[in-house]
């Protein structure tokens, strides 16, 4: 399993100071994570046996730098922000990979500077609407409630969601988990949906969209939404396993995603 | 002591399977399944025939509040029910406390000055107004404002409305919320600068030193009775020693449920099952609905975790769904009896909290009309005269939080 390696970046004049874990060697990629934080998993662990991937947390929700959510206040801040930090990593024409509202924002990149992005993966993305398949309001469900949307395994949801036994640590998993919902639930809240349908057409670079089978929270059918929209873009789906779909099918998800960025 | 006579505007005639059938009282109770909008508008009729009656029979003010997409008290306007009091009441010497419009949720926030001023000048110089954060459900869920930016747009909204009351030229404003190329307010109230300002709280630190710097009158709004109360407002009021500010009991406030009967015994067969309805169905609320993620700073969300006093919340959230008539009696979430009970009850919470604005619960839950205008008279007439004194000698003439024209002055004043 190879080593993480954790800096901070301090960027946007010096008032976001966001963590970034590095891992692997090979090809950059950029993992955008969802809207409940970074969580560095074993799919992240599999695309670093042949990528080095670098994940930076979403502003405010670093330890330590719960104020850096202050200093963007929409999508178009966002988009900015994020490339400075594309620019500060170093990256040029970057592989993205987004799960989740993640996808959402490596989309709103890809379409804004089509001239970055070098490939696109989008994890169960959100972003688009359908009134037929409305997304559940994430933000008010219970914790079991919110499991049950999440994960298509109850084994997999409890390894991820039971809270530690040191109530210290509990304590502390709570905080992050409530200010990273808050940090991205400026971006998301109320309705998933910030226009991204009408830039989605700007989106040049190669993109394989990924979903699970069972996604309940935002369910399958937005996969052809996405594909519709992008030039080219293709979709692959796996099966047994639900929105969080690289944290119960990692191997499966890391495959998929291998094979599309080596081709 | 000023004597606020309250209302929620609740829904009275709930299923008595209620908090089974349904998840929430509030943001998903299906009307149609639960009512009707002509039995809807016999309970607005009742509220206003009920707080014109308490304003008749001598309480200081009368109080409506705003909430939304629910059955635990629904005026989404109450700056309606306000006008209609207003009007009803302006030839006695009665408050209009609007406890309040809910700024984050009114966008452009000038509607909440522009309306207050109104009910300012309907009133004569009678209002009293309240400018609240609001509920996680109204706001968040109800209105859709996203929880990080609730703080921050109230702020702004607060900002906005007291200087669109207070500029007497014209203005520009240029916020990160809200955006106007000219503010000039249509009409102005009667009191100068502008009506008294209350702002409603849970005991969170932010919102006193909020209070504290802009020189409002607190109020702590909570159900759960004045022994929880107590650690809050000691808190309040140590922390408003440190700002500087001399005890004013006026400075602050606290809402309160309360029934009379001729005897404790008569007490209990009228009004418990009207208690019980209420904390079994009107809160009947899932717990992390009242609290979305990002409603809290990330301070005070932070400080709740790492001091325990979030979980001894939720644990007092999730208790009272147990609690008896008896156990509601015992920790006073509801004061109930005798008047000589309900006079003593709430003479000690006063003094011990030092509060000098109650806000009673003249109506809770299912309680009918009739009943509701009995437990009116009862309080007017047996423990209105022992509470309204209190306080007033030491420091009614310090009180600046209450319209002035409505201040009982001593007899020799102006002589």
């Amino acid at each position: 399993m190879p080593a993480t390696a954790e800096r901070s970046l301090t960027i946007w004049a010096d008032r976001v100071h966001p963590r970034v874990l590095s891992a692997g060697e090979g090809p950059p990629v950029v993992f955008l994570h969802g809207a409940a934080g970074l969580l560095w998993d074993p799919f992240l662990d599999a695309v670093a046996q042949q990528f080095t991937v670098h994940a930076p947390e979403f502003p405010g929700t670093s330890p330590g730098d719960h104020t850096g959510i202050e200093s963007v206040d929409d999508w178009h801040d966002l988009v900015v922000y994020y490339g400075e930090l594309l620019d500060e990593l170093g990256l040029e024409r970057a592989t993205l990979i987004g799960h989740s509202f993640g996808g959402m924002l490596a989309c709103e990149l890809a379409a804004a500077r089509p001239d970055c992005v070098g490939a696109l993966v989008l994890l169960a993305p959100a972003g688009l609407w359908r009134d037929e398949d409305p997304i559940p309001a994430f933000l008010t469900l219970a914790p079991e409630d919110l499991a049950a949307v999440l994960y298509h395994s109850p084994e997999v949801a409890a390894a991820y969601m039971t809270p530690p036994e040191d109530p210290e640590l509990a304590g502390e998993a709570m905080i992050a988990f409530a200010w990273a919902l808050g940090c991205t639930g400026k971006f998301l809240w109320p309705i998933p949906d910030r226009g991204l349908h009408k830039r989605l057409h700007r989106v040049s670079a190669p993109t394989l969209v990924v979903w699970g089978a069972e996604d309940q929270l935002i369910v399958p059918a937005y996969a052809e939404e996405f594909r519709s929209r992008i030039s080219g873009a293709q979709v692959e789906t796996i099966a047994d396993a639900g929105h969080m779909l690289q944290q119960e099918q990692p191997e499966a998800t890391a495959s998929v995603v291998a094979e599309f960025l080596a081709g | 002591m000023k004597v606020t006579a309250f209302h929620l505007m609740p829904h009275r005639e709930l299923p008595d399977d209620f908090e089974k059938r349904y998840p929430s009282v509030w943001v998903d109770p299906p009307f149609h399944e639960l009512g009707t909008a002509e039995r809807t508008g016999q309970y607005y009729n009742w509220t206003l025939d009920e707080l014109t009656f308490a304003a008749e029979q001598g309480f200081d003010a009368v109080g409506v509040n705003e909430h939304h997409q629910n059955a635990y008290g629904y005026m989404p306007s109450p700056n309606l029910m306000a006008s209609a009091l207003a009007r009803a009441t302006n030839h006695l010497d009665t408050a209009i406390l609007v406890l309040g419009a809910t700024l984050p949720n009114v966008n452009p926030p000038l509607r909440v000055a522009e309306e207050y001023a109104m009910l300012d000048c309907i009133s004569g110089g009678r209002l009293v107004a309240g400018l609240p954060l609001g509920t996680s459900m109204d706001n968040n869920q109800c209105a859709g404002v996203p929880p990080i930016e609730q703080r921050p747009r109230y702020w702004e909204a607060h900002d906005l409305i007291l200087k669109a009351w207070k500029e007497r030229e014209p203005f520009a404003w240029n916020g990160r919320f809200y955006q106007y190329p000219k503010v000039n307010l249509w009409p102005r109230p009667i009191q100068e600068p502008h009506p008294p300002v209350f702002i409603p709280g849970v005991g969170s630190y932010s919102t006193w030193e909020f209070a504290a710097r802009h020189d409002h009158s607190y109020s702590f709004l909570s159900f759960f009775g004045p022994q929880l109360a107590k650690a809050i407002m000691d808190g309040f009021w140590e922390f408003s020693e440190k700002a500087g500010h001399p005890a004013n009991p006026f400075r602050a406030g606290f809402a309160q449920i309360v029934a009379v009967a001729d005897t404790d015994a008569e007490a209990e067969r009228l009004y418990k099952r009207h208690i019980e309805y209420f904390y079994n169905k009107c809160l009947h609320v899932p717990a992390q609905y009242w609290n979305l993620p990002g409603h809290q700073d990330y301070v005070s969300l932070a400080n709740g975790v790492r001091s325990g006093r979030s979980l001894k919340m939720l644990d007092a959230l999730n208790n009272y769904k147990t609690y008896t008539y008896k156990d509601f009696l015992d920790k006073r979430f509801a004061i109930c009896g005798s008047p000589a009970t309900v006079r003593d009850q709430l003479k000690d919470l006063a003094l011990d909290l030092n509060i000098g604005n109650l806000m009673l619960l003249v109506h809770t839950g299912s309680m009918e009309h009739e009943l509701c205008l009995h437990n009116i008279e009862m309080l007017a007439k047996e423990v209105l005269p022992e509470l309204q004194p209190i306080f007033e000698d030491e420091w009614g003439q310090e009180n600046r939080w209450w319209p002035q024209r409505l201040l009982r002055r001593p007899a020799t004043a102006g002589v």
